[in-house]
């Protein structure tokens, strides 16, 4: 039995190995520079006093105390940010956008979540600013907070924002809300579909706010120099998105701020946001020295992330050959103190796996008294998929059906058109559930008392966004990559291994370098699945460029036509005459002698996507006196695409397939009834450990996307999707009745049983 | 400056001096007063284990041990784990096993390996899970890491 399998459709000299990755011998020894680790002359330490109350009227602020502080060199709130000296008038349209940033990073009238940024420190050391934080004085007036989607979605809830108003299909409501959008997708006549149904099933699901749970806290070090330059340092998935969003709150020119990434420990959607970097850019500007911010781990609870909490129903109306005639669903996602949920993810994953002729999806933005959401690994679609493909377990119960035979029965293939509308290219569902059947997991049998066995599907778009890359050719043969795209998990390796494809070159004669937001183009975040397949794209075409360039060289060398000289696998040839050849290497040599060097450059937006499908089986067994649930056996298969690097792309399903573990069985935010999280620390936040799981077996199912030119598809998302609806029809299975509620915590279990 | 104390201990071998408030934590003194940031914080409240550190023999979370603390002591660090020769045969089975992903946990993971394997050459799977539980890893599921150790043992009893 092989533990991790990859079924492959073709074969490259570069792309598909095993290669070492270019950083990793400086992240085993310790070498490796986060943003944390970041020490510059003058460094000051910055403190973040945070709200104490859920919901509250700022009143006043007194800072006197903290600015005479010992070792305090600045301090700064709301006041400072140029926001505040801007009008209404003057920003017209875009007030309201403007305001609801600059509010995020520091409390102006009112707080609206526990932790929200109220002041900050800047001061000789890390201790002195935390004493200083203390001395300053805020009067709130205490407000009731609306904390669950349901809560702020009744009339009468504590509004949050007293301009806030729904957007629905276009309008605005006539009444501020807690309900900031109102979204709807639909396809085909979803009463009529339901009509020609044999069994209509209809459920209600919700699901907690969760955190990212990176290990590395959130941290930014600013210096705002005399002449304007603001240099910033942080680790992020973005820092062209920090660039942006600190150009934006702080009316300062894009041109003069400059975003170095550091290593990054973990992100999963959660280090996109520019939590703590304006606020140190403010605190450097008014000590004229450089400021560090650090977030302790409690602050990363109550104040990033998290993964929206859900209410769901879905309406599913099926033939007895298990063939679905209608869906209707309704999602309302938490966004936090700000709008902005993935619900429009989540609405557009719901039924992305299945063929659905009549399908209405209903959406809900709605905005609570919690941290302001943030994207966690397919944002929108774990939650999305835990109601629907917890309806389809039950259809597959009734009506006897094997579940991988009716998704088999019902999967998107090419030419099938998603209910908001994109219809897909060759896309591999039909191979993963094919692959899920017949794989060892699925033929053996589960016996034994308590035990329950799970099977989902999931999906992710894995949508392109821009890239950049630069290469440029060393005289030793070697090449400089120069990219955008920071490193989260492996994918300078998986980079690399494109342009040395392309190149016909080495691996290991590829050396890849994550650079700074003034030292190459534009590059969005890496996240959504997209690093390997555009900014490999990038590194495709620039090499490409290369490519271009060193042929014209060789044609001057021979004094030949271009039309004459080939390149193939790392070598250039004179199509008609045999002596005239070079290896890369031999005229790599020879540029700086013969018109100098070369250098490749892509900017790229890809237009395609990568759709990608999961599908998990778990078994499980349920403890019947404590409740307490193991997990005995996990098996993810996955569409990757071609898989660049197998092992990445193993680490990438196991550690998604994890954190969709931890979500399904222990992740929760507990508030108390005045909207404070309990529960902010990782002893009380559980997240599994070593000791919670078995070896989660992985098969990469290799059907190429049509379009990348290695058939990249990207993997990251999908594999948190398919956890939590198998988790929670093992143990519905195991225990003999249905779980709606994640997570389903020994409590929960015990109470159904 | 007030109350400053002034501490000897041993650093990787290296006998060290360093001045340090009562209140800094053994974490703070090697990140910010040495400037060895090798050592990771996650946590800073003993549970997450990426600020692992051997502390006169036993492996230690060393933001909940003082700084103050180390006088007299014997203290191994990540920057400690490889030599001149080369990495440690723990660090190679990590970059091999692709066993680390945003790499924040490794040398927490690495030092508390190296201190098993020292202890317990052939511990099994489940050993190995259970020693490594106070070391959270949010990226890779465990798994690369779980086979990481266990190639590490192979390499170390070849
Ligand atoms: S930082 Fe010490 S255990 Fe987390
Ligand atoms: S590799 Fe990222 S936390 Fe372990």
């Amino acid at each position: 039995m092989t533990s991790n399998i990859v079924l492959s459709e073709v074969e490259y000299n570069v792309v598909g190995k095993r290669h070492l990755r270019p950083d990793g011998v400086d992240k085993v020894t310790g070498r490796a520079q986060y943003g944390a680790d970041i020490r510059l002359a003058g460094l000051l330490a910055g403190k973040v006093l945070r709200s104490p109350h859920a919901h509250a009227r700022i009143k006043s602020i007194d800072t006197t105390a903290a600015a005479a502080g010992p070792g305090v060199h600045a301090v700064v709130t709301a006041g400072d940010l140029p926001f505040a000296a801007l009008t209404r008038e003057e920003l017209g349209g875009d007030y309201q956008r403007l305001k609801f940033a600059n509010n995020h990073v520091l409390a102006a009238d009112k707080v609206l979540f526990k932790g929200h940024p109220v002041a900050a420190v800047a001061a000789e050391s890390q201790h002195l600013a935390e004493e200083a934080v203390k001395l300053i004085r805020v009067e709130y007036e205490v407000l009731p907070p609306a904390m669950t989607v349901r809560e702020a979605m009744e009339p009468d809830a504590p509004l949050l924002h007293d301009d806030l108003y729904t957007s629905e299909l276009g309008q605005l409501s006539e009444r501020p809300s807690n309900i900031a959008a109102h979204m709807a997708f639909a396809t085909g006549d979803v009463e009529l579909g339901l009509t020609q149904a044999d069994l209509v099933v209809e459920r209600e699901y919700q699901t907690a706010s969760v955190h990212q749970g990176y290990i590395e806290p959130h941290n930014a070090t600013a210096f705002w120099n005399a002449d304007g330059q603001l240099n910033i340092w942080c680790s992020t998935q973005g820092p062209f998105v920090v660039r942006t969003n600190v150009a934006d709150i702080l009316r300062h020119p894009v041109s003069r701020v400059k975003v170095t990434p550091m290593e990054i420990g973990g992100g999963f959607g959660g280090k996109i946001t520019a939590y703590l970097e304006p606020i140190a850019a403010l605190l450097s500007q008014k000590s004229g020295r450089p400021v560090k911010l650090l977030m302790s781990r409690t602050e990363v609870f109550e104040a990033s992330g998290p993964a929206p909490g859900t209410w769901m129903k879905v309406k599913l109306g099926v033939t007895r050959e298990g063939r679905i005639t209608a869906a209707d669903i309704t999602l309302a996602f938490e966004a936090g103190a700000y709008p902005g949920s993935p619900v429009m993810q989540g609405a557009a994953c719901a039924l992305a796996c299945y063929d659905v002729p009549n399908g209405r999806i209903n959406g809900y933005d709605v905005v609570v008294n919690k941290p302001k959401t943030a994207a966690y690994r397919a944002p929108g679609s774990p939650q999305a998929a835990f109601a629907v493909e917890s309806v389809i377990d039950e259809i597959c119960e009734e009506l006897g059906l094997d579940p991988v035979e009716f998704r088999l029965r019902n999967a998107a293939k090419e030419g099938v058109r998603r209910v908001e509308g994109p219809v897909y290219r060759r896309v591999g569902l039909v191979e993963c559930l094919e692959a899920a059947r017949n794989h060892d997991h699925y033929r053996t049998p589960l016996e034994g008392e308590n035990r329950g066995r799970g099977v989902a599907a999931g999906f992710w778009f894995n949508r392109g966004f821009q890239s950049s890359v630069n290469l440029t050719v060393n005289p030793d043969g070697t090449v400089n990559l120069i990219e955008g795209s920071v490193d989260i998990g492996g994918s300078r390796a998986t980079i690399a291994q494109q342009a040395a494809e392309t190149l016909g070159i080495a691996y290991d004669e590829v050396k890849p370098t994550v650079v700074d937001t003034d030292s190459i183009g534009y590059t969005m975040v890496t996240g959504g699945s997209r690093t390997t397949f555009a900014t490999g794209w990038a590194a495709i075409e620039a090499a490409e460029d290369v490519k271009r360039q060193l042929v014209e060289r060789a044609a001057k060398i021979w004094d030949t036509p271009i039309e004459d000289v080939e390149y193939a696998d790392g070598v250039l040839s004179h199509k008609s005459d045999p002596e005239l050849r070079m290896t890369f290497k031999e005229l790599a040599r020879q540029l700086l002698g013969t018109g100098g060097g070369v250098t490749g450059v892509s900017n790229v937006d890809p237009a395609g996507e990568g759709n990608s499908f999961g599908v998990h089986i778990v078994d499980l067994e349920v403890d019947p006196d404590t409740g307490k649930v193991t997990i005995l056996r996990y098996t993810a298969v996955q569409d990757a695409g071609k898989a660049v690097h197998p092992s990445y792309v193993e680490g990438q399903m196991q550690g998604g397939v994890v954190q969709g573990i931890g979500w399904a069985l222990n992740e929760e935010y507990f508030f108390n009834d005045q909207g404070q999280m309990m529960n902010s620390s990782f002893l009380d936040y559980r997240m599994p450990t070593a000791l919670d799981l078995p070896m989660i077996d992985t098969v990469i199912v290799e059907v190429a996307n049509p379009g990348h030119p290695y058939g990249v598809r990207g993997v990251g998302e999908v594999p948190i999707v398919p956890p939590l609806p198998a988790i929670g029809s093992a143990i519905s299975h195991a225990i003999g009745s249905r779980m709606r509620r994640l997570p389903v915590t020994p409590g929960a279990i015990l109470e159904a049983l | 400056m007030p109350g400053v104390v002034h501490v000897q201990t041993t650093i990787n071998g290296n006998p060290t001096d360093f001045l340090c408030e009562p209140r800094q934590s053994l974490l703070e003194v090697l990140r910010d007063v040495l400037g060895m940031t090798g050592t990771k914080e996650g946590c800073n409240d003993g549970n997450c284990g990426a600020c692992t550190v051997v502390f006169d023999g036993r492996i230690v979370t060393s933001c909940l041990v003082l700084g103050v603390e180390a006088q007299g002591k014997e203290i191994t660090t990540i920057e400690g784990v490889a030599s001149p020769e080369g990495l440690h045969p723990v660090q190679q089975a990590f970059l091999e096993n692709a066993a680390l992903q945003c790499g924040i946990c490794t040398p927490g993971f690495i030092v508390a390996t190296k201190a098993l394997l020292e202890q317990e050459p052939d511990a099994d799977e489940g050993r190995i899970r259970h020693w490594l539980a106070g070391n959270l890893c949010r990226c890779t599921g465990y798994d690369k890491i779980v086979r990481a150790v266990l190639d590490a043992e192979t390499k170390l009893n070849a």
